[in-house]
């Protein structure tokens, strides 16, 4: 894929910068940076399933959806703030190899289109989220969101781990 | 030869490990599933840790919290440790002689200890977590312990990529 040269030209000075310079050239920065950005999106994609399992009707059955919701998803949150700053950090090292490469294309991708699901969840799903709060089962809109939001987590973390074997 | 050269010889050259070897997708499939059952762990043992401390479903008893994500800290240790093996027996020497292999496999052990001492306090102290409760030092540090030695195993685990 060829990109408008303004792109490239922002990949290229994103990658001389003298952060990026330092993890590109530093034997630990870029290991321990890529820790912190696994445990942030190990506990992102976890707490979402506990979140989504509800949706599903398939487990947390004895705690409302509101209530689980506000008691863990500040902490995914809190978490996927974590993952894009060490990620956009660990981008900045090889900006233009990772820009090319069809699995980070293909996890940012993947991301939009959760972060859609999500929002017409919030937006339409969840909005009658008062009648069924507190009961096991839920609308099949719910249903299908919550479906949707694991395959894409799922989908997101092997594209993560595709990156590794496939940037040259 | 040490024995354990010996082992890593005799178990890069079976034939499942020549499978794993030869087929490229094998090995970023496994090592997707087990940072999935990873997830699970993580985030479990950081509902519970959380409830412990008092900043996590404040308002549900410990045991309920305990009953719906424990079994989720264990169960996908089966998992991990098929997907674990797997990976070994495509390369033993990466893991087998690795430092970084070593510490992960003692903290696991340590981050179980501690999960079966929660699992007892639990059971003789059933307030275990709540302000009432007469465990309530004993409960934020073992919830402090849980959350550094499971980042001290993913922290590890992925060390093992760099110490080959």
């Amino acid at each position: 894929m060829t990109f408008p040269k303004a792109l490239d030209d922002f990949l290229a000075w994103l990658t001389a910068t003298p952060v990026a310079v330092a993890i590109r050239e530093n034997d630990v920065l870029f290991p321990w940076i890529e820790s912190v950005h696994v445990l942030a999106i190990v506990l992102v994609v976890g707490t979402i399933s506990i979140v989504d399992l509800r949706l599903l009707g398939w487990a947390s059955l004895d705690r409302a959806v509101t209530k689980l919701m506000g008691d863990v998803l500040p902490w995914t949150w809190g978490c996927f703030a974590v993952a894009v700053i060490t990620g956009g950090l660990l981008f900045s090292s090889r900006a233009p190899d990772y820009a090319h490469n069809f699995f980070f294309q293909g996890k940012m991708v993947l991301l939009v289109v959760a972060g859609l699901n999500m929002a017409i969840f919030h937006a339409v799903g969840n909005r009658d989220v008062a009648h069924w709060d507190t009961k096991p089962n839920t609308p099949r809109a719910a249903k299908v969101a919550a479906g949707i939001s694991l395959t894409l987590w799922i989908a997101v973390i092997a594209f993560g781990r595709w990156i590794g074997f496939t940037l040259i | 030869m040490k024995s354990i050269d010996a082992l890593c010889w005799w178990l890069e050259h079976t034939s499942v490990s020549q499978t794993i070897q030869s087929i490229d997708w094998i090995v970023p499939t496994v090592q997707t599933i087990h940072i999935l059952a990873i997830a699970v762990v993580a985030a479990s043992a950081l509902m519970i840790d959380l409830r412990l401390i008092g900043v996590f479903s404040a308002d549900r008893p410990m045991k309920d919290v305990s009953a719906r994500f424990l079994p989720f800290v264990w169960w996908p240790l089966l998992v991990l440790l098929a997907t674990g093996a797997i990976m070994i027996t495509g390369e033993p020497a990466r893991s087998l002689k690795n430092p970084a292999f070593m510490v992960k496999m003692s903290l696991l052990a340590t981050a179980l200890i501690v999960t079966l001492l929660f699992q007892f306090l639990l059971r003789r102290d059933p307030e275990l977590g709540s302000a009432a409760s007469r465990h309530r030092a004993t409960a934020t540090s073992i919830a402090a312990l849980s959350m550094v030695l499971w980042t001290g195993i993913i922290f590890a685990g992925r060390w093992i990529a760099y110490y080959s």
